[in-house]
């Protein structure tokens, strides 16, 4: 014997009944009927509003890297940022020969991601506006949006790892900076000989 | 024009960039009102996106007005007032055709696995998006549509994404009359999941947090049982055991590659980018929820591989469905639950911050700071 339902063919009571909800909540069950559901069933034809059967191309400016699972260049796409430098060479390289299938094609994009960053920070150090990663990463907020308040005695799960942002944020710089230190120093050091 | 852009892991600020231009007969150019900040766009923000280029403006939730139109487009003509789903599609492809405008074969070079996203990497085709004054707005015959008269402008920019995808997650969980609903995740799209769980008949509907903020706006937005999972040693024994031992009949994942509650998951992912996204809240899905239970994956993973329990999910026989939103689809009835006061979008509104303080809002939404739930970005006035 038990009075677990779950273990017999019965199924666990709910707090309450679909006359109790439908009081309480606005709009309980006016979807009760999948017909109702617009994402029912999955496939489903309606007008659209396209009067192509295959639309018009838009020019390539550049050749626009392609995954090799598509036939070819889709006639639409995005022209945000071309491939460029170190990054770019990376991109394109991955794009040329990886699939989407393969762990390298994606790997390869996320380290040309990190190569970009880096491009991108030494290139803006020779432009009129030089990154600054304090106003950059919004670190005011903390002082404005309560940053101590919102995570003081609230056990928080991410307030854990938190503490490694600015590590991701700062590390390079810092690495590169006491990298720069020691080059600095030795070359003093030579020069003292 | 101001546009935000992306510096790097972390950074983002405001440039000045040109006006985009007509780049295809149906392109429309849109001068943008109200944006907004997506769980999504802090997938690119903390570098997990593979392809997310320096310089790129994201940006896939704004409503605005028709600033130029190209030489095909019928719908629409300059001083309309639209919003735009965040799916960029041609409306005439394979899957257009069967109304899987999210994976539209048209309009992503860069990928065939994910349809095209207004500023959401190259991964999704390379297009700069809406948290800017003007942006480019392909086949503007297929995708936006105009703003009703009597619907609020906030409304309006949360059904082109979030709402349109809380509904669309409680839709796959395939609800019938009684089930026991658990939601992962009272971000906006969780908080809209829940809420849309009841429309479909939920008998029980249970979220799932570690914010104190959000978990109170589940029970007074969404009328729902709430649990932090940091108060307890086993969040999945715990489903359990409120159950009656069952499982809850469908699980929503409203969380995604971010997700927090196993260090080691949170840090090779999200940190490290090991893997395509922390699948702590998927697997916690395909554990808490019955055998022969239904999970609809509304929370966002990269390309990468992750750790998910798929052993569990076929020995359990699970149903898992997922997908990025087909927006546009769900508008219509949307449309009459907003006008029916069944949903009230705005309600999870939390900032409105101007353009130029965009690196802030990032960081505040990012670090879950001031009670946020949703930041609405207002461009430059005028
Ligand atoms: N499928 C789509 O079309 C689509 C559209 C929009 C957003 N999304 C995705 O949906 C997800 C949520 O978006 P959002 O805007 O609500 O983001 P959000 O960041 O505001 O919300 C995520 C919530 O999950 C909570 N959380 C973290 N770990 C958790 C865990 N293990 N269990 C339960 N909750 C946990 C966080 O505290 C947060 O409140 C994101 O992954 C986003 O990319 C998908
Ligand atoms: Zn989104
Ligand atoms: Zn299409």
């Amino acid at each position: 014997m038990t009075d677990l339902p779950t273990y017999t063919a019965r199924k666990p009571a709910n707090p309450e009944t679909s006359e109790q909800l439908r009081a309480r909540i606005p709009g309980w069950g006016a979807d009760l009927d999948p017909k109702d559901r617009p994402a029912v069933p999955r496939e489903h034809a309606e007008e659209t509003g396209a009067h192509w059967e295959f639309p018009e191309r838009q020019p390539e400016k550049w050749p626009r890297e392609r995954s090799i699972e598509h036939a070819f260049v889709t006639p639409v796409f995005g022209t945000s940022c071309p491939p460029k430098g170190l990054s770019g060479a990376i991109r394109k390289f991955s794009y040329r020969r990886y699939s989407e299938g393969r762990a390298a094609h994606w790997l390869l994009l996320v380290a040309a991601d990190r190569v970009d960053a880096w491009e991108s920070h030494l290139r803006s150090f020779v432009t009129a506006r030089p990154d600054n990663p304090v106003t950059e990463t919004g670190l005011l907020a903390e002082f404005t949006r309560h940053g101590i308040a919102s995570r003081r005695g609230r056990r928080r799960a991410d307030v854990v790892h938190q503490g490694l942002d600015p590590l991701i944020v700062a590390g390079p710089w810092v690495a590169a900076a006491g990298a720069a230190v020691v080059a600095v120093r030795a070359l003093v050091r030579r020069g003292r000989r | 024009m101001r546009a935000m852009v992306y510096r790097g892991p972390y950074k983002v600020r405001v440039e000045e960039k040109d006006v985009p231009p007509i780049e295809h007969p149906n392109d429309a150019i849109v001068k943008v009102s109200l944006a907004a900040i997506c769980g999504s766009d802090l997938h690119l923000y903390h570098g997990l996106m593979p392809d997310t280029r320096v310089g790129m403006t994201f940006g896939h939730e704004f409503v605005g007005t028709v600033h130029e139109v190209g030489s095909s487009v019928r719908n629409l003509r300059p001083g309309d007032r639209v919003m735009v789903p965040f799916n960029i599609y041609c409306g005439s492809c394979f899957f257009c055709a069967r109304g899987l405008y999210s994976n539209c074969h048209n309009v992503n070079p860069n990928a065939t696995a994910v349809g095209g996203i207004y500023g959401y990497s190259h991964t999704t085709g390379g297009y700069d998006g809406g948290q800017a004054e003007y942006v480019r707005v392909p086949f503007a015959d297929v995708g936006p549509a105009k703003i009703p008269d009597w619907m609020a402008e906030d409304d309006a920019v949360l059904l082109t994404d979030a709402l349109a995808t809380g509904y669309f997650g409680a839709q796959l969980g395939d609800i019938v009359e009684g089930d026991v609903v658990v939601v992962f995740g009272a971000g906006p799209v969780g908080l809209y999941a829940a809420k849309s769980a009841w429309l479909m008949g939920a008998g029980r509907v249970i979220v799932i947090d570690h914010l104190e903020y959000r978990l109170a706006k589940a029970r007074e937005f969404a009328h729902a049982e709430t649990y932090n999972f940091v108060e307890y040693d086993d969040i999945v024994v715990h489903l359990k055991k409120i159950t009656g031992h069952l499982g809850a009949d469908v699980a929503i994942d409203a969380v995604g590659a971010e997700a927090d509650g196993n260090l080691l998951q949170h840090v090779t992912s999200a940190k490290l980018k090991l893997q395509g996204g922390s699948p702590i809240a998927l697997n916690w899905a395909i554990d808490g929820v019955r055998k022969g239970g239904t999970i609809s994956v509304m929370g966002a993973y990269g390309p990468i591989f992750s750790a998910v329990k798929f052993g569990d999910a076929m020995n359990k026989g699970l149903t898992l469905r997922m997908n990025q939103t087909p927006v546009k689809r769900q508008w219509p009835r949307l449309f009459e639950h907003i006008r029916n006061g069944y949903l009230a979008p705005s309600d999870i509104v939390t900032h409105r911050v101007p353009l130029e303080h965009i690196a802030e809002a990032y960081h505040m939404f990012s670090a879950k700071l001031d009670g946020c739930i949703k930041p609405l970005i207002v461009p430059a006035a005028g």
